[in-house]
């Protein structure tokens, strides 16, 4: 495939449009990811950052690396995350009022300071003025050649950090892991207990939910004999939720004329 | 236009994420502009990758993803492990080692 | 010079003894006086063996010397020390150690009341220790030493009953004003180093032949300065009269026959170096002549009996440092006057310690009167030494004085008729002042207090004065027959070539102007102090209220060198309390605000933190960058 970015320090006028649309967006979704109050929506910018990276990568012939980027760091990385933020308060917003004295202005000091140090060294370097590009890099396609360069040259750092990844694994799940306040009861526990209680009501189990002609669901309670719903038919979650449906509309009309 | 804008833009993601992490309070989002500036600095690599011609600079990005990952996920668990704990996600909280 | 082994004892005994009643304490109590006084005594006994010794040997020979070690090495200062015992020394170790070995027998009565008795006589061998290094010292610097110790063992003494303040002060003062003298010997010392490189007095001798005058009479007045701080010259004389307040042995030992008379020593000593420079002889002599009469006049006014007694010291001394200053042959007569004044002075202080006994301290002439009656020894005694003192033939004063009139009026010239004449009336006022002191005590009217049963004092008290006495009456006669004194000391003083030139007057007009003016003075006494009143009267003239306050010498001290003293040293504690202390805890302010300040960083914040991390990597990116630049 034809590579986009050609030899010399310049590059093709369609690279240089799409950098310039992209990188306006991505710096204009960073400073928006710093200001915005709910964390959800941080998380969301900044996946919308990791994809215009990804395609200044596949851009500059880094084809394997861009699609990379896309499944594991957009995919995976920011859905743990917002998996995360599910679990630690979705709604959970900063207040944007500062309670460190002199925070501010300190970060905007060195906000500015940092970008116009970087921006000059840079400047000062002699950048891509014989930019050599990667035809030849990737003859054989990007990434035969990055698996040439992986097994090869960098094999020890390749098994370093895939024990790294292993670590990493045991570790999250050793921290998240969590001892149950109680223990659970064992089955045969469970029976005893169901026998010995004060009534044998519900010694064979609870009543399932009503089933009616109309209607076959679990969110129906069932009738006891003298036609009232039994509530402890259905799960008390959904009553808690309101979701419990009045089982009345589903019953037979009986008519009453036949019991002069 | 030169290749060196890519830099630019490198060390301006940079920047942000930087003050990003020192200005919010929310722990989640401070990871993520940490994030932020881990993938400054790939884009920074896959560019000299680009200028010099090899492949080394991806390579580098390659190791550095990976790196990136593990320690996400190590950072969430933990961040999840206080939460439980502390039923707050600031870091704020954790100043105990004032004078 | 011979080589001895013995002089080393004159100074160990009395040392050693010193030491040992010191460290021994209470249990020395019982014996201490006696072994002190035992060491006294053969410290005479060596110095009599020594100075038929030396009369043995003739010439070159005469003098001995002793190295007891060799003391500095420093560079090319080289000091050993070591003992000289020559003409000059022989008069004084057997002066010091005879007198000193009678008024310890006199303390051993005197003290018998006090409690403390065993260290007085510690600090007794320790003055006669100190006193014989004084005098047998080789070099200005081992002289030094010795001068040192007398100072010590003077402000021991006179603050001996330390329990009153006053005594304490008096000590205290006596000691500031012997410091003052002290600078000018090391001044002198130093001089000395400088300019001949050696300090010993053989060295000196010789290197004065070739100094300059400047160096000479820079040595000169330095030496000067010294002798007039120990020996109570003007303008240093303003200890002599407090020194009173020590117990009366030591007011004869010490400020009537040997310490005061070191500054004399101090100067026969340096003969080579005064005769070389006129200057300085001229200074001697001016300082001798005020002196002797400011202290004449300070002794018509006292009541006090030992503080007229120490102003007539303090007079007396005069006589003998303007002698000094008289050429070569003055010396000789100096000595020998010092050696007749050791002999009657001390006697008279002792008579006055034993009227003091008698009277029950009581120390207010106004409250004695016709003691002569239940005192007679000690009237006797004391009338000798008055007679002595006031140059009446055939009595030791007599020769003594005369000859340094004559030597006065010998000098030449206008000087020589000036000094003359104050010697003159000097001898009268001390007629005149003696004779007030003898008719107020022991002649006059009874004007004892009620409480007062005078009595003649022990066997031990009045048995050196006794022995004293015979001194007062023989010493002069037999130092000056023949020109034995003078003849002794040539080779020392160089005495003998002016002594037989031609004199301005003859002796016998310049003994008759004397004794007539001695006359006159003791008639005017007697007809004044036949009665006196018990309170002192108090509308007098104003001499005589100036002579009753030391002629307001310590006034003058007090407002010229005391009180800006003192506000100098108030001013400096204050500048050090504010400015040097102030720097420093300045310092410390400083320290403690910015700490206090930098603090506030540590605000437990893991934000802040992270901010000052960023802000660290900006520095760090910054300082490559100027590097590279």
């Amino acid at each position: 495939m034809d590579s986009l970015a050609i030899e010399v320090g310049q590059t093709l006028a369609p690279e240089a449009t799409l950098f310039w649309i992209l990188a306006p967006l991505a710096v204009v979704a960073a400073l928006g990811m710093l200001f915005v109050k709910k964390a959800v929506h941080s998380a969301l910018l900044l996946a919308w950052v990791m994809v215009t990276l990804a395609i200044f990568y596949i851009a500059q012939d880094a084809l394997f690396l861009g699609i990379v980027q896309i499944i594991v760091y957009t995919g995976a990385v920011m859905m743990l995350f917002l998996f995360i933020l599910m679990l630690v308060g979705v709604d959970s917003s900063d207040s944007l009022v500062e309670n460190i004295r002199g925070q501010r202005p300190l970060a905007i000091t060195a906000a500015i300071g940092l970008s116009g140090l970087l921006v000059s060294l840079i400047a000062r370097a002699n950048l891509g003025v014989e930019a050599v590009g990667l035809r030849g890099a990737n003859s054989e396609g990007n990434v035969q050649g990055i698996a040439r360069e992986l097994f090869t040259n960098y094999v020890w750092a390749f098994e370093v950090v895939s024990a790294l990844l292993i670590t990493a694994a045991v570790g999250a799940m050793v921290l998240a892991h969590s001892n149950p306040a109680k223990s659970r009861t064992a089955q045969r526990d469970q029976s005893i207990a169901r026998f010995r209680g004060t009534s044998l009501a519900t010694a064979a189990g609870l009543p399932s939910s009503g089933v009616y002609a109309l209607h076959n669901a679990v969110d129906v309670p069932a009738l006891l004999p003298d036609g009232s719903p039994a509530p402890s038919s259905i799960s008390a979650t959904l009553e808690a939720r309101g979701d419990m449906l009045s089982s009345k509309p589903f019953e037979l009309e009986v008519k009453k004329e036949e019991e002069d | 236009m030169d290749i060196s804008n890519y830099i630019y833009l490198s060390a301006i993601l940079f920047t942000i994420g930087a003050i990003g992490v020192v200005v919010r309070r929310n722990a989640i989002v401070v990871f993520m502009c940490i994030e932020l500036m881990l993938n400054a600095a790939n884009l920074a690599f896959v560019t000299f990758s680009r200028i010099h011609g090899n492949l080394a600079g991806q390579v580098t990005s390659f190791f550095t993803m990976v790196v990136a990952a593990c320690e996400v996920v190590v950072g969430l668990a933990i961040i999840v492990a206080i939460y439980r704990s502390r039923r707050s996600a600031s870091v704020d909280d954790a100043n105990l080692l004032k004078r | 010079m011979t080589i001895s082994t013995n002089l080393v004892y004159f100074i160990a005994l009395p040392l050693f003894s010193s030491g040992l009643l010191l460290l021994l304490g209470r249990k020395a109590d019982k014996w201490g006086h006696i072994f002190a006084t035992l060491v006294s005594a053969s410290v005479f006994i060596i110095g009599v063996i020594e100075f038929f010794a030396m009369q043995g040997r003739e010439g070159e020979a005469r003098a001995a010397t002793q190295k007891l070690f060799e003391w500095i090495s420093v560079g090319s200062l080289q000091v050993d020390a070591g003992l000289l015992l020559d003409q000059l020394s022989i008069c004084f170790v057997l002066l010091i150690s005879g007198v000193g070995t009678l008024i310890h027998i006199y303390s051993i009565a005197y003290m018998s009341h006090d409690r403390d008795r065993r260290r007085f006589f510690a600090y007794l061998n320790l003055f006669i220790a100190a006193m014989l290094l004084l005098v047998l010292g080789d070099s200005y610097l081992n002289l030094y030493v010795g001068w040192e110790g007398v100072g010590l063992a003077s402000y021991l003494l006179i603050g001996f009953w330390n329990e009153k303040p006053a005594y304490a002060a008096a000590a205290k003062k006596a000691f500031v004003a012997n410091r003052v003298g002290d600078v000018g010997l090391s001044l002198a010392i130093m001089i000395a180093f400088t300019q001949f490189g050696t300090v010993t007095f053989a060295g000196v001798k010789e290197g004065a032949s070739g100094a300059s005058a400047g160096a000479l009479t820079a040595i000169g007045a330095m030496l000067l300065l010294a002798a007039a701080g120990k020996s109570a010259q003007f303008p240093l004389q303003s200890w002599l009269g407090d020194a009173m307040a020590g117990p009366t042995p030591v007011s004869a030992l010490i400020h009537a026959a040997t310490m005061v008379t070191a500054g004399v020593y101090l100067i026969t000593r340096s003969n080579f170096i005064f005769d070389a420079s006129p200057t300085a002889q001229l200074m001697v002599v001016i300082v001798g002549a005020i002196t002797l009469l400011f202290g004449a006049l300070i002794g018509t006014a006292k009541d006090d009996i030992k503080k007229a007694l120490a102003a007539s010291t303090m007079s007396q001394i005069g006589y003998m440092i303007l002698a000094t200053g008289l050429g070569p042959v003055g010396y000789a007569f100096a000595i020998m006057h010092l050696i007749t004044h050791g002999f009657f002075k001390a006697g008279m202080f002792l008579g006055a310690g034993s009227v003091m006994h008698g009277m029950n301290d009581e120390v207010n002439m106004r409250r004695y009167g016709a003691l002569r009656k239940v005192m007679p020894i000690t009237a006797a005694t004391f009338g000798l030494g008055y007679l002595a003192i006031l140059g009446v033939p055939p009595f030791a004063g007599f020769y003594s004085k005369d000859k340094i009139i004559e030597t006065a009026f010998d000098s030449g010239g206008i000087q020589g008729i000036l000094l003359g004449s104050i010697t003159l009336l000097g001898a009268g006022i001390t007629a005149f002042y003696m004779t007030r002191v003898m008719v107020l005590t022991f002649i006059g009217t009874k004007r004892w207090d009620e409480k007062a049963h005078p009595h003649e004092s022990p066997f031990l008290m009045w048995a050196p004065m006794a022995a004293l006495a015979v001194g007062s009456v023989a010493s002069g006669f037999l130092l000056n027959s023949g020109s034995a004194l003078v003849n002794w000391l040539q080779p020392v003083v160089n005495a003998n070539q002016e002594y037989h030139s031609g004199h301005l007057l003859p002796p016998i007009v310049v003994s008759i102007m004397a004794l007539t003016v001695v006359a006159i003075g003791v008639a005017i006494a007697v007809l004044k102090y036949r009665t006196v009143p018990v309170v002192a009267p108090e509308n007098v003239l104003g001499i005589t209220k100036a002579a009753r306050k030391d002629l307001y010498q310590d006034s003058f001290n007090e407002a010229v060198f005391m009180r800006p003293g003192q506000k100098l040293t108030a001013g400096l504690v204050n500048t050090d309390y504010k400015v040097v202390d102030g720097l420093v805890r300045l310092v410390g302010w400083v320290v403690q605000i910015s700490a206090s300040n930098l603090r506030n960083i540590q605000n437990g914040y893991v934000r802040s933190y992270a901010l000052i991390m960023v802000l660290g990597v900006i520095a760090l990116i910054a300082a490559v960058w100027m590097v590279t630049l």
